[in-house]
C-alpha cells in the first residue's frame, strides 16, 4: 500500500504505479534500441500508447472517487500526509515573508508562524498554523497544535497590524488546541477567548482560510474575521469526528457516521451561509498540484480582500459584529 | 410534575379508594419526610435536607460544593421577586437534523422533561442589592450544560440588556463545553458572545464571570473565561481540555488537584475562589466598587423597593477614565 494514498485512492495509486514501471520500461527499451541502432517502432508505440491509456483511465478514475467523495473520505483528505501547509501557501502567495517571532512572555511557539509579507503589492500580516512533514518537524510544530503562547503570539502579531493599519489574513489548519498540562497551566482557555473577543473589534480587515483541518476552538481562535474562506477539500467542526463518536456513539470506530452528523464539509457549511467562499481543488486534491491550488487561493484572496477593503473603518467593524451576532439558528 | 408521577406510580390500592381532591393534598402533606436526608458526597456526613438548603447546597460540615439548579441559583443572587427573565420564548432548532445513537430533538425534549427548561442557559434582568443587574446561569443537567444557538442568543441578550440598563453582568457557568449536536453553529456561539463581551467592556460596565463546576471546553475558552474579575467556586473543575483526553495524550497520570479552582488561583487563571454563601456579599461590592457606587446594605428590595433606590447613590461625578 502507498503511504501517499488514502485507502479510498489506493485503485489510483496502483494504476500510477503500473504508469510509472511503464515509463521505466520504455526508457530503459528506448536507451538499448539507441544503443543497438536498430529500433523496432513497435515496442515504443504500444508502451507510450498504453501510458496514455493509463493516464486517461486513471484520471477519469479519480475523477469518479473524487465526484462522490463522503464527509468521512473529505475529512481524511483534509489531514492527508501530503496535504500543502501554511509554508507552502506563503511560499507560492506572498512576496518577501518575514516571520516573527515569540509572545514576548514565555516562549515562540511553532505550531503558529507569522509574519509580514506582501500580496499583489499590499503589505498584510500573514498568520496561520503549522505542521510538520517529517517526524523531527512534526514534533517542533507539535503536530500543529498551539499551545497558549502561540495563541499569544497570534494576538500580539495582530494587534501589530491593527496599529500599522495592516490587513490580517490567517490559515487554519489545526487538529485542536493543544491539550496539555502545561498548556492548561498557562491559560489555554483563556488564550482562545481573549482572542475571539479581540479579532472581534480589531480596526482592519481579517480574511479567514481554512486550508486543511479546522480542528474546534483551536482552529476558530485565529478563526474570528470578515470572510471566511475555505479549501474544497479542507474539514471545519466543533469537535474530530473521531471525538465526537467516541462521546455520543460511545465508540471511536463510528467517526465515519460522525463525519456524516455533523457537516464539517466546505459544501455543506456553504449551504449554510457559515463560509463565503469555497475554493476549488484541483483534480486528487490539492496536493495533486500545489501551484494550481496556491493560484486559485491567491485570486479569491486578492477579490475577497478588495471587498473588504473597499468599505470604511467603521463599516468593516459593524458589519463584522452584525455577522457574529446572527451566528445561530433558533425560533423565538 | 415529575416527583408527582413519581409518587402516583407509587400510589397504593388504599390510596386509589381516596376521592382525587382529598388524595392531592394527601400526597402534598406526605412530600416532607421524603428526601429528608442527604449525604455529602464530599465528607460522607448526613445532612439535614432543609439546612443543605439554608447552605445554598454547600456543605455545613465539610464546604463541599454541590452543583445547583440554575433558576433557583438566580433566585437566590438577585433580590426575591426582581427578576425577570430573558430570552424565555427562545427555541433550539436542530439544524443538521442530527442524529447519533438518539435523535438531538429527543435528547433535547428529554432535557426539556428532566429539568423543565427549555434550554441550557437562564438569563435574568433583576436586582442586585436595589442595584441593577443582569444575571445569567447555565444549567448543567440540560444535556452537560452545553452550548448551541439558543444558550449563546439568551447570553448575547443578556448582554444587551445589561448594555441598555447600563447595568453589570454576572454569569454563572457549569458546562461540558460546545453542543456537538449543532456542530459549528455551536462553534461559532464561542465567538459571538465574546465579541458581545467586547460590546460591554468598550461600555465600561463589569462582566464578573462565575465559574462553577464543572466549566470546560468552548465555555472555559469563550464567555467564562473573559471576566473583567474572574471568580471560582471552590474545588470546580475548570480548563479547556478534559482530563481524560489530556491522560491520553501526555500519557501520564494527572497531579491531584489538577484543573480544580485552587490550582487555577496558583497559576493566575482567577481573581479569587469564593464561598458560594458569599457570592452575593462579594460581589455586590464588587461591582459597586467598579462602578463607583457608595457602599450598599443588604436589604430585601421586595420589602422597601423604594429605599433600594435611595440607598445605591450615583457616585458617578468623576469622568470614566481610560479601558
Amino acid at each position: 500500500m502507498d503511504l501517499n494514498f488514502l485507502e479510498f485512492e489506493q485503485p489510483v495509486a496502483e494504476l500510477e504505479a503500473k504508469i510509472e514501471e511503464l515509463r521505466h520500461i520504455g526508457a530503459t527499451l528506448g536507451a538499448q534500441h539507441l544503443a543497438r541502432h536498430d529500433a523496432d517502432d513497435e515496442d515504443g508505440i504500444n508502451i507510450a500508447d498504453e501510458i496514455k491509456h493509463l493516464e486517461t483511465k486513471s484520471r477519469a478514475l479519480t475523477e469518479q472517487i473524487f465526484s462522490s467523495l463522503t464527509p468521512w473520505q473529505i475529512s481524511q483528505l483534509s489531514r492527508h500526509p501530503l496535504r500543502p501547509y501554511f509554508l507552502d501557501y506563503v511560499d507560492r502567495i506572498f512576496d518577501g515573508f518575514q516571520e516573527l517571532h515569540g509572545d514576548r512572555a514565555f516562549a515562540d511557539d511553532r505550531a503558529i508562524v507569522g509574519g509580514l509579507a506582501r500580496i499583489e503589492g499590499q503589505a498584510v500580516m500573514v498568520i496561520g498554523q503549522q505542521k510538520g512533514r517529517d517526524t523531527k518537524e512534526k514534533i517542533q510544530r507539535n503536530f500543529g497544535m498551539p499551545r497558549p503562547e502561540g495563541y499569544r503570539k497570534a494576538l500580539r502579531l495582530m494587534q501589530l497590524a491593527e496599529r500599522f493599519g495592516l490587513p490580517i489574513l490567517t490559515f487554519i489548519d489545526t487538529p485542536g488546541a493543544y491539550p496539555g498540562v502545561g498548556a492548561e497551566e498557562r491559560g489555554q482557555s483563556e488564550a482562545i477567548a481573549r482572542n475571539l473577543q479581540v479579532m472581534a473589534g480589531l480596526r482592519v480587515p481579517i480574511i479567514v482560510t481554512v486550508t486543511g483541518e479546522g480542528g474546534s476552538g483551536g482552529a476558530l481562535a485565529i478563526g474570528v474575521g470578515d470572510r471566511l474562506i475555505m479549501l474544497q477539500f479542507s474539514t471545519y467542526s466543533v469537535i474530530s469526528p473521531e471525538g465526537c463518536a467516541s462521546i455520543l456513539w460511545k465508540s471511536a470506530e463510528k467517526a465515519q457516521s460522525a463525519a456524516e452528523a455533523m457537516a464539517i464539509t466546505s459544501d455543506r457549511l456553504y449551504e449554510f451561509g457559515l463560509v463565503d467562499a469555497v475554493v476549488p481543488e484541483p483534480r486528487g486534491g490539492a496536493h495533486r498540484n500545489v501551484d494550481d491550488t496556491a493560484s486559485s487561493l491567491k485570486m479569491v484572496l486578492v477579490d475577497e480582500l478588495a471587498r473588504v477593503s473597499s468599505q470604511s473603518l467603521d463599516e468593516i467593524i459593524e458589519a463584522r459584529y452584525q455577522r457574529l451576532r446572527g451566528y445561530g439558528r433558533f425560533k423565538s | 410534575m415529575a416527583e408527582k408521577t413519581a409518587r402516583g406510580e407509587a400510589m397504593s390500592w388504599f390510596e386509589k379508594l381516596i376521592p382525587s381532591r382529598i388524595r392531592t393534598e394527601a400526597i402534598s402533606k406526605r412530600a416532607v419526610p421524603e428526601g429528608l436526608w442527604d449525604k455529602c458526597p464530599g465528607c460522607n456526613a448526613v445532612l439535614y435536607r432543609a439546612e443543605l438548603e439554608r447552605n445554598l447546597e454547600v456543605c455545613p460540615k465539610c464546604g463541599h460544593h454541590n452543583r445547583v439548579v440554575a433558576r433557583k441559583r438566580l433566585e437566590q443572587f438577585l433580590d426575591p421577586e426582581s427578576s425577570e427573565e430573558i430570552g424565555a420564548e427562545l427555541d433550539s432548532t436542530d439544524p443538521l437534523k442530527f442524529k447519533d445513537m438518539k435523535k438531538y430533538k429527543d435528547r433535547l425534549s428529554q432535557a426539556q422533561k428532566q429539568t423543565g427548561e427549555k434550554e441550557a442557559l437562564i438569563a435574568m434582568r433583576g436586582r442586585l442589592k436595589g442595584m441593577a443587574c443582569v444575571a445569567a446561569a447555565f444549567e448543567f443537567r440540560f444535556m452537560g450544560g452545553s452550548m448551541g444557538s439558543v444558550v449563546g442568543e439568551r447570553f448575547v441578550r443578556g448582554v444587551d440588556a445589561a448594555l441598555e440598563l447600563e447595568a453589570p453582568l454576572v454569569c454563572f457557568s457549569a458546562s461540558g463545553g460546545a453542543r456537538m449536536q449543532e456542530s459549528l453553529f455551536s462553534l461559532f456561539q464561542m465567538a459571538k458572545t465574546s465579541a458581545a463581551l467586547g460590546k460591554l467592556r468598550e461600555a465600561r460596565l463589569p462582566f464578573i464571570s462565575v465559574m462553577t463546576d464543572p466549566t470546560m471546553g468552548g465555555v472555559s475558552a469563550s464567555l467564562a473565561t473573559l471576566g473583567d474579575i474572574n471568580i471560582a467556586e471552590p474545588g470546580a473543575l475548570i480548563g479547556f481540555a478534559g482530563p481524560r483526553v489530556i491522560e491520553q495524550t501526555v500519557r501520564e497520570t494527572l497531579p491531584d488537584g489538577f484543573q480544580r479552582s485552587e490550582f487555577l488561583l496558583e497559576h493566575g487563571a482567577l481573581d479569587q475562589i469564593c464561598d458560594r454563601r458569599e457570592l452575593r456579599d462579594r460581589i455586590s461590592d464588587l461591582v459597586a466598587m467598579l462602578m463607583r457606587r457608595s457602599v450598599i446594605d443588604d436589604a430585601p428590595a421586595a420589602d422597601s423597593p423604594g429605599a433600594n433606590e435611595l440607598a445605591v447613590v450615583e457616585a458617578r461625578t468623576m469622568p470614566p477614565g481610560p479601558l
